[in-house]
């Protein structure tokens, strides 16, 4: 399903049809993050992917507005290029261990202690939330500062030549 | 259990490779950003899958359950989505004020201008 | 959109539940899914989704841009101000263990006080970035 709207995202030519397919595609990614037990990463997809970023996407297209262009090189390139990648990386994963392998290096180091510890020392029983306020606090609060830096961003790249700011109004 | 054992890495694989085929081959900006945020889910996929156990469920503790899905990676994904997002933000307003100077958002057509504007400063 | 009677309808029942959703993700994110980042997404998408349905004009009388500009500094600063508490009360940097007598509770304290300040970042940066999109016309519909 998700190969299929990929494959939709890259083909299509008009860009409104490809806003609404990335919605769809975020949905879909949504659902199997749900089957992968990240049902906090779920959430988050599911309101930023389908909703806000659909709505940014709109936005902006109603602002740049317009067709996409036929490519005019040869596609076969860049396609090559991709492939060979993707046939290395699928060459390379090989050497991982496979899906839901208990003894993975993944399960291993720091997370037992999460699982184990972290009721009792936090309180909190959600260890996602544990662990991204808690353990891994500094990570969260440079992320909150990107975040920041990017809101800061794009007010410092949209503010000039705002015109009657009064009665902006979406369609 | 190899066959099936890689699967998942082989969808992420797919995806990852479909949205770089979409930044490159693609000329329109807008449709370049989707491509780089269908790369970025890939990641997300690339993350959130070896940390799932089957058998296992969300890790939120209670004494129902004995065996949990890995926090770690829910949550470096989880920021990395709200950054994502931010950073798409950024990305598109840097487009829209692309496409206000040059009156497009087709890569060919800026670089065309640009490259007469500077055979213009150099025949002056 | 302002005259399609279903919609709006549909949004003024909506939009309260949609809140309340979100507050109930800040707060229950302890216990459940959820945390700082969803309610600050869902609380921007239910104020986004006013101004789709009633009119950029509106929900920026409703949501004044002061009040935008201001979430998105004082979620940071919340977040950083946690961190220098801890530090006052003779801690680590981001030490949530001396907010409190009991430590558990002092943890307990210092996430939900960042959970916050994460979920006023996100929404503010969310509905500015929004803001500026709906805001800015075409070049050429004006000129």
């Amino acid at each position: 399903m998700m190969a299929v709207v990929t494959v939709a995202i890259a083909v299509q030519g008009n860009l409104f049809a490809v806003v609404v397919l990335g919605s769809i595609y975020s949905f879909l990614m949504a659902t199997a993050l749900v089957a992968l037990d990240a049902v906090d990463v779920a959430m988050t997809e599911a309101s930023v992917g389908a909703g806000i970023s659909t709505v940014l996407l709109l936005g902006a297209l109603h602002l740049v507005r317009g067709e996409e262009q036929k490519p005019r090189g040869r596609p076969w390139l860049p396609l090559a290029a991709s492939v060979v990648m993707a046939g290395v990386l699928v060459y390379g994963t090989f050497g991982l261990p496979g899906f839901s392998d208990a003894g993975a290096p993944i399960h291993q180091h720091v997370v037992p202690r999460y699982l184990n510890d972290a009721v009792r020392e936090t309180g909190v029983p959600n260890v996602v939330t544990a662990v991204l306020a808690s353990y891994r606090g500094y990570d969260t609060l440079g992320e909150t500062t990107v975040v920041f830096t990017a809101g800061a961003g794009v007010i410092a790249l949209l503010r000039r030549r705002r015109r009657d700011r009064r009665d902006g109004d979406v369609r | 259990m190899s066959a099936f054992g890689h699967f998942s890495y082989w969808i992420t694989m797919f995806l990852l490779a479909a949205g770089l085929y979409i930044v490159i081959a693609r000329g329109h900006l807008v449709k370049k950003l989707v491509g780089l945020s269908i790369f970025q889910t890939s990641v997300y996929l690339l993350y959130i899958a070896p940390g799932k156990l089957v058998g296992g469920t969300a890790p939120i503790i209670s004494d129902k359950f004995t065996v949990y899905s890995n926090p770690l990676p829910h949550v470096l994904i989880l920021t990395a989505i709200v950054v994502g997002i931010a950073t798409l933000a950024l990305g598109l307003a840097l487009v829209v004020r692309i496409r206000e100077a040059y009156g497009s958002a087709e890569e060919d057509e800026i670089l065309a201008q640009d490259e007469r504007a500077a055979r213009d400063a150099r025949a002056t | 959109m302002r005259n399609y009677l279903v919609l709006r309808v549909v949004a003024k029942i909506m939009i309260p539940f949609m809140l309340l959703y979100a507050l109930y993700v800040q707060f229950h994110g302890d216990y459940g899914p959820g945390g700082g980042f969803q309610a600050g997404v869902i609380i921007a998408a239910a104020i986004i989704f006013y101004a789709i349905v009633f009119g950029l004009a509106t929900a920026r009388r409703v949501v004044p841009d002061w009040l935008v500009e201001t979430c998105l500094a004082a979620g940071v600063l919340i977040y950083a101000g946690v961190g220098l508490v801890g530090i006052l009360l003779g801690g680590n940097f981001l030490d949530y263990f001396v907010l409190d007598r009991d430590p558990v509770a002092g943890q307990h304290r210092g996430i939900f006080w960042v959970e916050a300040g994460v979920c006023v970042t996100v929404a503010g940066v969310m509905l500015k970035i929004f803001y500026m999109f709906a805001g800015r016309r075409r070049e050429d519909d004006d000129a």
